[in-house]
């Protein structure tokens, strides 16, 4: 067994202990990185030279006692959304390509803090706009369950890096299952916390009122343990939620008597498959031995959630994605003439197709004539899926559904219909919408060897309850290492 | 019922978003955004005649601060990044004759 198959939460212990150093961990890492990069791309930048450096450093600070964290000494893998003072950060764009932040996303500064040792920057959907990592324009991230299949997005660099054990864990941001749909595809855990609770100061945003920033990793106590230590209430960002109920792994326990969980038969319909259905099916049954009280339920709205999603996404995107125009950072177009033809040319060339149409469409549904028709009408349909999950959460504890409708899909299938491709997102986006946390977690493997995600969904600031059921689900069975780990 | 997205509509949100389309991208710009817009339009089916729109999930208001420089002077390493720079600013194509 490899040191690169321990769980965080793990490793910290033994670097502890003294049986691990931080160099030997880090050199782990960077090695499982150069062996499977070449198949699973799933890194943009490895700052092998720094990490290294910063390994000797954290050693330090920990044998002198000044780190005595849960996390101290552990190499993390950070999505390349998430600015890095000194370390290029493209959000995996063009227009981006030579960005190199002068400052440190606060979520990333608190797990330095921590003592995280940070190996690199793992690929993305360009501008997170995607669910695939297909739209990267540093070449697709490939599955390592099955190179052949994607690994979800966008945060699919992330989650193949953890599953191919290429880091110990890492981060990832979510605006409408972009933490929740690639752990699924790709056999992990991970969390998308209620709005506000970590720090959106430093990603670079997509849509403001639905990203967050959350972990990734092999296990729930891994996120329960990352998830404390990047949530903080911070001045840098105005949206960000002043808590004192963010000791999340004190939710790491084995009981789930009497909880309520509600799984809505809306999640169960047409376009589930037979597979995934089963399985998550089963995990329930499993929580349900375990004392929790199931209950289905209608939760209704559920195909309202992509529609209204599309247009508040894109909205947001068309006006933060306003600033990527050839001055000051980033990508400038060669030969232009005057300043408006240099930023038309510059984001023509800069952006890749998605996120053009996500522009535009944005662009569109604000425009005079069209801002209430589209815009605020998806507002209003937000506020109703707000309410419907309000009244849901008065029954239940917890909500159990798939994290995904399939599998992760083949490579090449997904971007040939967008729309098709959004729908892929219908168990997670409503979630974002109502500012709720949710996590998936690995429950079963299909026919095919692809992993099957189940999502937990919890009321807002409720954490604790969805971290606590998903413990109890992960404490009968084993992690599933995929195969590619052990060559 | 169908939108059908006019060379107008697509010149007119080119200039909006500030990007330039090639022909053959304009065309696929007005079948894709048609489609989104027919599926969007699904959201008429729902009755939000009272709803307020809700722009927030939590009712947070505007966060103010005094206007206080805290950070640092990181102009060089910020002019670091720039296309093009001369005497610590950013040169832009010439804006006016």
């Amino acid at each position: 067994m490899s040191l690169t198959s321990l769980t965080a939460v793990e490793l910290a212990k033994k670097i502890k202990a003294k049986e691990v150093t931080v160099p030997e961990a880090t050199k782990a890492a960077l090695d499982a990185i150069e062996k499977r990069e070449e198949k699973i791309n799933s890194f943009v930048t490895v700052d092998r030279e720094g990490a290294l450096k910063r390994a000797e450093e954290v050693q330090k600070l920990i044998n002198d006692k000044t780190l005595t964290g849960a996390l101290a000494g552990v190499p993390v893998a950070i999505k390349d959304n998430m600015c890095t003072n000194g370390m290029l950060t493209t959000c995996s764009s063009k227009i981006l390509n030579n960005f190199v932040p002068t400052y440190t996303a606060q979520a990333v500064e608190n797990l330095e803090a921590a003592g995280a040792v940070i190996l690199g920057k793992t690929n993305m959907d360009e501008f997170a706009m995607g669910s695939t990592t297909e739209t990267s324009a540093f070449g697709v991230t490939r599955n390592p369950w099955n190179t052949e299949h994607v690994p979800g997005g966008s945060s699919g660099g992330s989650c193949a890096a953890v599953a191919a054990e290429e880091c110990y864990y890492a981060l990832g941001s979510d605006t409408g299952g972009s933490i929740r749909q690639p752990s699924a595809f790709c056999g992990v855990t991970g969390i998308k916390p209620t709005y506000g609770t970590v720090s959106r100061y430093g990603l670079i945003a997509y849509g403001s009122s639905l990203d967050q920033i959350g972990p990734v990793a092999k296990d729930v106590t891994d996120c329960a343990a990352i998830l404390e230590v990047i949530s903080s209430y911070d001045k840098k960002d105005s949206t960000s939620l002043k808590r004192d109920d963010t000791d999340f792994t004190s939710a790491l326990v084995d009981d789930v008597k009497g909880m309520r969980i509600g799984i809505p038969r809306d999640y169960f319909g047409d376009g589930l498959d037979g597979e995934v259905k089963e399985a998550v099916f089963a995990a329930a049954k499993v929580l349900e031995e375990k004392g929790a009280v199931l209950e289905e339920f209608d939760l209704s709205l559920v195909e309202y959630a992509i529609p209204a999603y599309y247009v508040i996404a894109s909205a947001e995107a068309s006006s933060n994605l306003a600033r990527f125009d050839g001055v000051k950072y980033g990508y400038r177009t060669g030969a232009c003439e005057g300043l408006h033809d240099m930023y038309k040319k510059t984001r023509s060339e800069g952006f890749g197709a998605e996120v053009k149409r996500r522009i535009m469409l944005g662009s569109f549904v604000l425009s005079s004539g069209y801002y209430d028709a589209y815009y605020l009408k998806a507002l209003r349909t937000k506020a109703l899926i707000k309410q419907a999950f309000g009244k849901a959460f008065e029954k239940y504890d917890v909500i159990l559904g798939p994290a995904a409708p399939t599998t992760a899909p083949r490579l090449g299938e997904s971007l040939l219909d967008p729309i098709k491709m959004y729908l892929g997102d219908i168990y997670t986006i409503s979630v974002n919408l109502a500012g709720l946390p949710g996590i998936s977690l690995p429950c079963g493997i299909d026919g095919k060897g692809l992993p099957i995600g189940m999502q937990l969904i919890g009321d807002c600031f409720k954490e604790k309850n969805i971290i606590r059921a998903a413990y109890a689900f992960e404490c009968t069975r084993e992690y599933r290492h995929c195969s590619m780990t052990e060559e | 019922m169908a939108n059908i997205i006019s060379d107008e509509t697509i010149e007119y949100v080119g200039i909006l978003a500030k990007l330039e389309l090639s022909e053959e991208e304009k065309i696929r710009a007005k079948k894709d955004m048609g489609d989104m817009l027919d599926y969007i339009d699904k959201l008429n089916e729902l009755d939000t005649a009272g709803v307020e729109p809700m722009s927030h999930v939590f009712p947070v208001n505007n966060v103010f601060r005094e206007d206080i420089v805290v950070n640092g002077d990181d102009s060089e390493q910020m002019l670091k990044n720039a296309p093009e720079v001369k005497d610590k600013s950013y040169v832009v194509p010439r804006t006016v004759d």
